[in-house]
């Protein structure tokens, strides 16, 4: 009992510490969600709540329903053609002996290198040099160009000689090229397409400073939250900030269970 | 992963690649040499001067409040990376070492899940702690150690607090990943050979993680200096740090060409931070 | 006689529901080498590691030179261990990892390297003190790691299946080292494995053990050629089983009904108990000769040749399994060849269990 009670102890000071450091991380979340349920104007305590009323204003707020929406479109239209580009790139890439093969790709994996507001920037001063109007259009181009190193670079991490070998199989016994790609390498790969896919989704519908630079009147969430913020601190930031957080947990639980809990069975 | 096979042209493997390599020139490389070239061009009047000048880099090292903002955000990047990495590491470790590897998982689940608020949404969020009347102004008013709301944030502090708290998060899963795929062995190697629970971190495992938290370390470094949202929200107005200088020029004065200075002058930081930290950055063989 | 350099006592050790070693009783003697043998599963790579200290045992006690070092932590233990994957520490250099026991002991830098040198000459690595680990080969890394082990001057060198990522040649040539090595420290090894060849070949004492007991120990050659159990016959080399029943027992030899006739064998037992004779396949003779017992006449089914013999598996009628029966290497047999067998009875071993 002497040594379990002195093991116990030794490890107090690792429990204190985490504690300590999940407290810490989840302090100004746990604010936010709380004071979403605020009755009175301000998000600050003292707390006199709950009450649904700034989720209605949320859902109330056109704009606000809008951006969500474009966001949604956005995320998704964005994410489709980095996966597909990546795809494309990494199958090229993978089972070909291209010259420069070492220069193109790191050409592709790049712009990983480079702060969202430059390449932002570097869009917003072409578009305007060019003349192309700032909306919708621009922010997916944008999103493309950050999301698409990342599809590129997961696919090609699992395209393997394992994965070759199959193909070769296939070829070996008569499919086309066409049927190669479309009935052995593609469903091979739904995985590293699929994360990829969630990756760049999630990244795009967070992303704030490309957007906020190539949008005009559509603007996606993040934006219209910043916008927002300008009232300063207001429980409806609080609500709107809270049902993307619950969206998001749900999603995640959702393909969880989806993916994971399929599995299983 | 070999040769091409027999059957299959390069031209078409050209074609494949080809539009994922025309949209990063179009779109990522073509702007970025633009950019440059407005670098090296002023905006004089409202219209674009294409003689080539290094005008808007003379006014960067010139004007002070913008050679400051450049060390405000390499001195507030490298107390967030300091900071983060001081902190990361025990947490890491402990979850790596001495959470049942049951729970490992849901643990790393519950330290990611508050930053699936949006990015905005959380430094905001930072804003109901930290200023006057928040949650920590009133802490501190309910226990008697101040008599009035004070408040904690617009100022460098809170910056640096609201980038903690995400760069924690971002080093802990990496230093993780890092601590979990080292093999057992080593440390068993070490004990077997007389060293105690302490020497055994030093000399072990310590200089086996290094390159892992080189790693992190950089990244953390690379995005919060570039960075506009987290200083934008918590900073305040009376100290700016890079990103905000380069967007005032975009938002409040449209010059572009000086922006695109300042954001050349970025990009340079940030392939210094890469050259110094060049040796853990390669992908080695152990 | 001195103490033993180890001593196991009533070592249990549980996972779970399942045990992994049950109640064993072992002594080791100083300056032996010691083979832990068994198929996986066995317990032997447990036993080695409740022997290291990485293990605490569920009950039973472990004696390091009559000190009870039962829950000593590894760190403390005069054991060292060569790991199976050798865990060298690839950011040191091939001296700065020899040298690390010897560091962690503050042992002064002139003489630390002194010992390390005389390590590394001793493993045949002489001039490798500045190499990196990754630069080595699988077989130099095993000969850095068994330097590692052996500069700090332990009570018992444990290893842990060292041999096993070598190629057979590789392995044929760090088995005699091992060996020269161990009679030159006089150091106590206690060594694991799974390939009874190599137990064969390099340990002066056997332990075999099966699902978490000891099932024979001894030394090789009375291990192979007088095995105690079924379980060890077979797990040391092919061989033949006769199973019958004891007809008579008297005076050390017993007389065993099987269904090739009554057989002869050495050994005590209660006659009507059920018990095997064992027999290797080099102990059946093609030809007659003094004391040689007829077996019958067997049909090869198939032969396949090993460079230095044939191997054959024959039907013998009225026996279930085929025998197994080693032939000369100039002697050619095909499928559907008649053979007849003899043995000498002195070959044959009574098993019990």
């Amino acid at each position: 009992m002497n040594g379990r009670l002195r093991q116990t102890l030794a490890a107090a000071p690792a429990w204190a510490y985490v504690l300590l450091l999940y407290g810490f991380i989840f302090l100004p979340v746990a604010v936010l969600v709380l004071f979403s349920f605020q009755t009175s104007r301000v998000p600050i305590p003292p707390f006199n709540g709950p009450s649904l009323r700034w989720y209605e204003a949320v859902f109330a707020d056109a704009r606000m329903m809008d951006a969500l929406g474009n966001s949604i479109i956005v995320a998704i239209s964005s994410s489709l053609v980095a996966v597909v580009l990546g795809f494309l790139a990494a199958y090229a890439l993978a089972r070909h002996r291209l010259p420069f093969a070492g220069l193109l790709q790191g050409m592709l994996v790049a712009p990983l290198t480079v702060s969202y507001l430059i390449i932002g920037m570097g869009l917003l001063i072409t578009f305007n040099q060019v003349g192309v109007p700032k909306s919708l259009l621009t922010i997916g181009i944008g999103h493309v160009v950050i999301n698409l190193p990342l599809c590129f670079a997961i696919i090609f991490s699992q395209m393997g000689a394992q994965q070759a070998i199959v193909e070769r199989a296939a070829r070996d016994l008569g499919a086309r090229e066409w049927q190669v790609m479309a009935l052995v390498t593609v469903p091979m790969l739904w995985p590293a397409l699929f994360a990829s896919f969630f990756l760049a989704v999630t990244f795009s519908w967070d992303e704030f400073i490309i957007a906020f630079l190539l949008s005009r009147f559509d603007v996606t969430l993040p934006v219209e939250i910043w916008s927002m913020l300008r009232t300063g601190l207001n429980p409806k930031t609080n609500a709107v900030g809270s049902f993307v957080f619950l969206i998001s947990i749900a999603i995640v639980l959702a393909l969880d269970f989806v993916i994971f809990g399929r599995r299983q069975a | 992963m070999s040769g091409t096979p027999p059957g299959q042209s390069n031209l078409r493997a050209w074609g494949l690649l080809l539009p994922a390599v025309a949209w990063t020139a179009a779109f990522f490389a073509v702007p970025l040499a633009i950019m440059a070239a407005y670098s090296v061009w002023q905006r004089v009047g409202g219209k674009i001067v294409t003689d080539v000048t290094l005008a808007n880099y003379q006014s960067f090292f010139g004007k002070s409040f913008l050679l400051e903002s450049l060390i405000n955000s390499i001195e507030v990047s490298l107390i967030v990376t300091g900071i983060s990495v001081l902190l990361a590491y025990p947490l890491a470790w402990i979850l790596a070492e001495r959470v049942p590897p049951r729970w490992q998982r849901l643990a790393l689940i519950l330290a990611v899940l508050p930053f699936w608020t949006s990015y905005v949404v959380r430094s905001y969020s930072w804003l109901l702690v930290l200023s006057e009347g928040g949650i920590l102004s009133n802490f501190l008013l309910d226990i008697g150690l101040t008599a009035e709301p004070v408040s904690f944030a617009n100022n460098r502090g809170a910056t640096v607090v609201g980038f903690v708290h995400f760069f924690v998060m971002l080093l802990t899963l990496t230093i993780y990943a890092n601590l979990v795929q080292l093999p057992k062995n080593y440390a068993r190697a070490a004990a077997d050979l007389g060293a105690g629970p302490i020497r055994s971190f030093v000399y072990v495992t310590l200089p086996l993680t290094l390159p892992g938290i080189m790693v992190g370390a950089f990244l953390t470094f690379v995005l919060c200096i570039g960075d506009y949202i987290t200083p934008q929200i918590l900073g305040g107005n009376r100290e700016l740090l890079l990103p905000q200088t380069i967007m005032m020029q975009i938002a409040r004065r449209s010059d572009f060409p000086m922006a695109s200075a300042l954001a050349m002058i970025l990009m340079l930081v940030v392939t210094l931070a890469y050259i110094a930290c060049a040796r853990w950055l390669r992908i080695d063989r152990v | 006689m001195s103490a033993p350099a180890v001593e196991f006592r009533e070592i249990s050790m549980r996972f779970g529901d399942k045990l992994a070693l049950d109640r064993i009783d072992l002594e080791i003697a100083e300056a032996a080498f010691v083979v832990l043998l068994g198929p996986s599963g066995s317990g032997k790579t447990t036993l080695l590691n409740i022997l290291g200290g990485f293990l605490e045992p569920t009950s039973g006690r472990v004696l390091i030179n009559g000190e009870d070092a039962t829950r000593v932590p590894p760190a403390k233990r005069s054991t060292t261990t060569v790991f199976q994957d050798y865990a060298l520490f690839p950011h040191m250099s091939v001296a700065a990892n020899v040298g690390f026991g010897l560091k962690m002991r503050k042992v002064d830098r002139s003489e630390r390297d002194q010992r390390v040198a005389r390590a590394l000459e001793m493993v045949g690595l002489a001039d490798f003190g500045a190499r990196r680990i990754h630069e080595l080969s699988g077989g130099q890394r095993q000969r850095v790691a068994l330097a590692r082990a052996l500069v700090v001057e332990p009570a018992v060198l444990l290893l842990d299946e060292p041999l096993g990522a070598l190629d057979l040649k590789l392995r044929r040539q760090m088995q005699e080292e091992l060996k020269l090595i161990q009679k030159r420290v006089g150091t106590t090894f206690v060594h694991v494995t799974h390939d009874q060849e190599e137990a064969m070949a390099i340990a002066d004492t056997i332990v075999v053990l099966n699902d978490g007991a000891i099932e024979d120990i001894g030394e090789p050659e009375r291990i192979y050629l007088r095995p105690a159990s079924r379980f060890s016959a077979r797990f040391m080399g092919e061989n033949n089983l006769f199973e019958g029943t004891v007809k008579s027992a008297g005076g050390g030899r017993v007389e065993v009904e099987t269904a090739r006739g009554t057989l002869p064998a050495a050994g005590d037992a209660e006659p009507g108990t059920r018990v095997a004779l064992s027999l290797r396949p080099e102990h059946l003779y093609t030809e007659a000769g003094d004391g040689l017992l007829e077996i019958g006449e067997v049909e090869v089914v198939e032969a396949g040749f090993f460079g230095t013999h044939h191997q054959c598996l024959a039907t013998l009628p009225g026996h279930e399994e085929a025998l197994r029966v080693r032939l000369d290497q100039k002697r050619i047999a095909r499928a559907g060849d008649r053979l007849k067998l003899y043995v000498d009875p002195t070959d044959l071993v009574l098993l019990q269990r």
